[in-house]
């Protein structure tokens, strides 16, 4: 790990369209182990916010208890943060989704924080359909308490303390659909080219999109026993499809096999790209995409990419019917029902 | 030894079964005393049930405005013979015990001491309405008519009672007027009517509302300017999130587009909701939350996080009898010491005390001044008895030039004039910093709210150094907190006296008619009221200024009278508890017998009442 990052950038480096250079993304230098996967997806979170170009302060992070929770310190500098409590990043997201809608919300859990402590909160988010992106940095451990199994840890699988999981597993993006997730995808920390477009699409989704990285941890579960290991993540990897996300309906590419692709049009007019479809898998049918992830988990393999979207379902504003003005820009003036109406009230009580 | 019973000075006690609409007609009846014009007030004493097990409805009327509860039953109407044998033994020496003869009673059970009032209502009631819903509802309008005779309460009273309830619908009211009738005549025509005691229309409740505590925190959310409300159900705080929600759908969606000006959000558990309730303050909302003593603990992580990471949130504690699930529907006021000091760690929190529903409308909407000018929770400690039952108040009001504390939120504006800006500088000395939200500037105001130690720029420390001047600042906080709770309020004896008498939320109605009735026996004894915590210097000096104080609380280990030990430093021999943990509003009475216990006879000046003999209960 180094202790200083270079202030020098190439006079030349390129501004995305509203201006930004891609250091406007990024954080303090992280203070995680070295070769932590969870550094290459905050590495991911910066390419995408840049190249999407939203306004770094007009994002919110959010985060719970974890060496994953503590990377928000790490991406987006100029965005605010809350590093929570163990567990619950998904209520605190909740209330402050809801008190400014126009916001864009990165909420970071690890599998500690989201499949333990926070697997009842976690249920309630994908209900209510909040419009935040949910990042699951997955190692299978608990990192930052020193290497203690989490829920994601497969049985069987050993870290570096040696002791082979007990119980069951549970996966979270199989859990996600079962929920009624609207948008579920799952990636690996050493696969950008994968990661990058898939949070894009997560951002640019209307509501709940969770992605499940797959994020080895180089201290306690890397062992050649883990199934959570980059050999194993690797060697295990079985893809839904190639993702591409693309801003501009303009740039649709016009090589394309029919029959092996499939366009999504998200609610903002942006565009999902899949290509190289897996066989049987229909990323709009949440029957078939419940089916594959079934279907590799019985075979050993884990299913990355974008797994499942509806882009029909209503996020939480909508279902709540909330005023189109943010709920912490409304003035006294409008909330403040008047003394008229009080005396109204009075009346009512004689 | 209290004041027996007269003309506008008696008590009513209803015993029924739950779930079969008798509530709605006993609050009729309170009602009716309350359109003529004398003070009233009424206690709903009902099971941890929805349905068929014993409920009890008090009305105390007293001319004299004392709304605290009072020993000693006038008139028993038992309508439920589960619990015949517990009414008829609460029943006073000299009281009437009115009941259903269509099921006799016992002449085995009969007393030999009280008056008996038989009325077949079950039968009247089945003879007069055909359909069974109907028969039970009317069976309890029959008794309320029987009553009505018996106290002398004007027809034209229930009339408008039945017009308000049921706007438009006049076979409703004429149903209800039918069996308002039949139990009139009943009463006329076998019993001697009215009473000796019985109601005589005053003026004293002119302007005056009959409202509940929590309806009228929720008001006080609405004028509060509370936008998000996160909550888990729980006994006895869901009717505030009920009348939240019916009046921010009344009152606060936007004409034109029929959007809501509102988020309510049903939380799957009181962490989330306190969660919620944080997350949407941080992000420049005013929110909150209700509960109960079991949702503050469990609330109690958030709560310290609030506090070290300095967020505005505002929870409103309706307590019930704890520990654990204790009584849920039974009062107290037991949640203090695990709300003051909520969360592990140094923490010590700013807590409200209303005593009326009009200080619940007042203090609630306080609230969120307090807590965003604080920037840490503010709990609002009301309880069932202020929340649930119908309480006769002032009006609620609202200073039209009143304007929202936003407390110190920089604007991108006055970032632009910093050179730099941290979160956690006590730039003006008095413990509070200065935040900013989410999306204000491009490159200036961003930092990391965390539960964890930070420098005074919100960057993750463990320095030593760092860590103690922050916890010294959320000190120098504390104490400018003092400045800004609402006021301790006094009752004092002309000249000052060497006793003292200290009260808060429901015990100051009992509290404050005891005083009274000390002061008649010839005891100085001054009072005072705490509406707020941290404590400040008036509240040690009324402690100093007196030699001996009685602390009234609902609470079996005297945790108020313990705060005021620990905060202010008092020599525990000082201070007396005088307490009432039974889940029933403690009355003047107790607290009397209480007091004169610790006070030897001679304290007394050697007076009589001006009343005569106290009825002996």
């Amino acid at each position: 790990m180094s202790y200083k990052r270079p202030n020098f950038r190439h006079p030349a480096s390129a501004t995305n369209s509203i201006g930004f250079h891609k250091k406007d993304y990024e954080g303090a230098l992280s203070t995680l182990c070295a070769g932590c996967g969870h550094d290459s997806i905050s590495a991911a979170i910066i390419q995408a916010c840049f190249e999407l170009a939203i306004p770094p302060h007009r994002i919110a992070k959010i985060s719970g208890i974890g060496c994953s929770s503590k990377t928000p310190t790490y991406f987006l500098s100029n965005s605010h943060g809350f590093n929570s409590v163990h567990g619950r990043m998904p209520s605190v997201a909740t209330g402050a989704v809801l008190a400014n809608k126009e916001l864009t919300y990165i909420g970071v859990s690890g599998d500690g924080d989201t499949a333990s402590i926070g697997m009842g909160q976690f249920a309630h988010v994908v209900r209510r359909n909040l419009n935040m992106l949910y990042v699951v940095m997955n190692n299978g451990c608990y990192g930052l308490t020193k290497g203690q199994d989490s829920a994601t840890a497969d049985p069987g699988s050993m870290g570096k303390a040696g002791v082979a999981t007990m119980f069951s597993s549970i996966d979270l993006a199989g859990l996600a659909l079962e929920l009624g997730a609207g948008f579920v995808a799952r990636s690996f920390s050493g696969d950008k080219d994968q990661l990058i477009p898939l949070i894009k699409a997560g951002i640019a989704h209307e509501g709940f999109a969770l992605i499940d990285v797959l994020s080895p941890c180089v201290t306690f579960n890397n062992t050649t026993t883990s199934t959570k290991s980059y050999t194993y993540v690797r060697d295990h990897m079985d893809t839904t499809s190639i993702t591409d996300f693309v801003q501009e309906k303009s740039e649709i590419k016009a090589s394309v096999k029919p029959g092996e692709h499939k366009v999504i049009e998200m609610h903002d007019g942006s565009l999902i790209e899949l290509s190289a479809l897996a066989a049987g898998w229909d990323p709009t049918d949440r029957l078939s995409a419940i089916n594959a992830i079934h279907k590799a988990n019985s075979k050993g393999e884990v299913l990355t990419g974008l797994i499942f979207v509806d882009t029909d379902q209503r996020e939480v504003h909508k279902i709540l019917n909330t005023v189109d003005q943010p709920l912490n820009e409304l003035e006294q003036r409008v909330l403040m029902p008047g003394v008229e109406a009080l005396e109204e009230i009075n009346a009512s009580f004689r | 030894m209290s004041a027996g019973y007269g003309v506008n000075d008696f008590v009513v006690r209803f015993a029924n079964v739950n779930g079969t609409g008798s509530a709605s007609a006993n609050t009729m009846f309170a009602k009716s005393i309350f359109r003529s014009g004398v003070p009233v007030s009424a206690k709903n004493i009902f099971p941890s049930n929805i349905q068929g097990l014993p409920t009890w409805y008090e009305v105390r009327v007293s001319a004299q405005g004392y709304v605290g509860r009072r020993d000693g039953i006038n008139i028993m109407v038992s309508i439920n013979p589960q619990s015949t044998d517990r009414d008829l033994k609460d029943t006073a020496t000299g009281g009437y015990f009115l009941y259903d003869s269509t099921w006799p009673l016992p002449p085995e059970k009969r007393r030999s001491d009280i008056h008996y009032l038989e009325i077949p209502l079950m039968e009247l009631s089945n003879k007069n309405f055909t359909e069974p819903r109907f028969r039970q509802l009317f069976k309890n309008i029959i008794y309320v008519g029987a009553l009505s005779a018996l106290l002398n309460i004007e027809r034209e009273i229930f009339e408008g009672l039945f017009q308000d309830q049921f706007p438009g619908k006049e076979k409703v009211v004429a149903s209800n007027l039918k069996a308002l009738d039949l139990g009139i005549e009943y009463a006329r025509a076998n019993w001697k009517c009215p009473l000796d005691f019985h109601i005589e229309k005053l003026n004293l409740t002119d302007g005056k509302i009959l409202m509940d505590g929590n309806t009228a925190c929720a008001l006080g959310a609405v004028y509060g300017g509370a936008t998000v409300m996160a909550w888990y159900p729980i006994t006895p705080s869901t009717s505030v999130a009920d009348a939240f929600d019916e009046y921010c759908n009344k009152l606060r969606v936007d004409p034109e587009t029929g959007k809501n000006k509102f988020a309510i959000v049903q939380a799957e558990d009181e962490l989330a909701a306190i969660g919620v309730v944080i997350g949407a303050n941080w992000n420049g909302a005013r929110a909150f939350t209700a509960t109960s003593g079991p949702g503050v603990s469990l609330m109690n992580e958030f709560l310290g996080l609030a506090y070290f990471a300095e967020i505005p949130t505002v929870l409103i504690d309706v307590q019930r009898a704890g520990p654990s699930t204790g009584m849920p529907t039974r009062t107290q006021q037991a949640d203090i010491t695990s709300a003051f000091y909520a969360s592990h760690g140094d923490t010590k929190h700013v807590l409200l005390f209303p005593s009326t529903p009009l200080e619940c409308f007042e203090l609630t909407a306080t609230a969120f001044d307090l807590a965003e000018r604080l920037q840490t929770p503010i709990m609002v400690m009301t309880d069932l008895d202020l929340g649930m039952n119908d309480h006769m108040s002032d009006p609620l009001t609202w200073d039209a030039s009143k304007i929202y504390d936003r407390g110190k939120v920089l604007t991108a504006e006055d970032l632009d004039k910093m050179e730099k800006f941290g979160r956690y500088q006590d730039y003006d000395k008095d413990g509070i910093t200065y935040r900013t939200l989410p999306g204000t500037h491009p490159y200036k105001g961003s930092f990391f709210t965390r539960g964890t130690s930070r420098d005074e720029d919100a960057k993750y420390t463990e320095d030593a150094g760092a860590y103690t001047r922050n916890m010294d600042r959320l000190v120098r906080k504390w104490n400018t907190a003092k400045t800004l709770v609402p006021a301790p309020e006094f009752a004092w004896q002309d000249g000052g006296a060497d006793i003292g008498m200290i009260y808060f939320g429901t015990t100051t109605g009992s509290a404050t008619e005891a005083m009274d009735m000390l002061r008649m026996q010839g005891l100085e004894i001054d009072g005072m009221r705490l509406k707020a915590t941290p404590f400040s210097q008036q509240i040690l000096d009324f402690i100093l200024d007196h030699d001996t104080l009685f602390v009234i609380e609902q609470n079996r280990d005297g945790q108020m009278r313990n705060i005021l030990i620990n905060e202010l430093e008092i020599d525990p021999r000082k201070l007396i508890g005088v307490l009432n943990y039974d889940g029933f509003p403690i009355t003047a009475d107790n607290i009397l017998r209480q007091i004169n216990s610790h006070i030897p006879q001679t304290q007394h000046a050697a007076s009589k009442s001006p009343k005569g003999d106290f009825l002996n209960i």
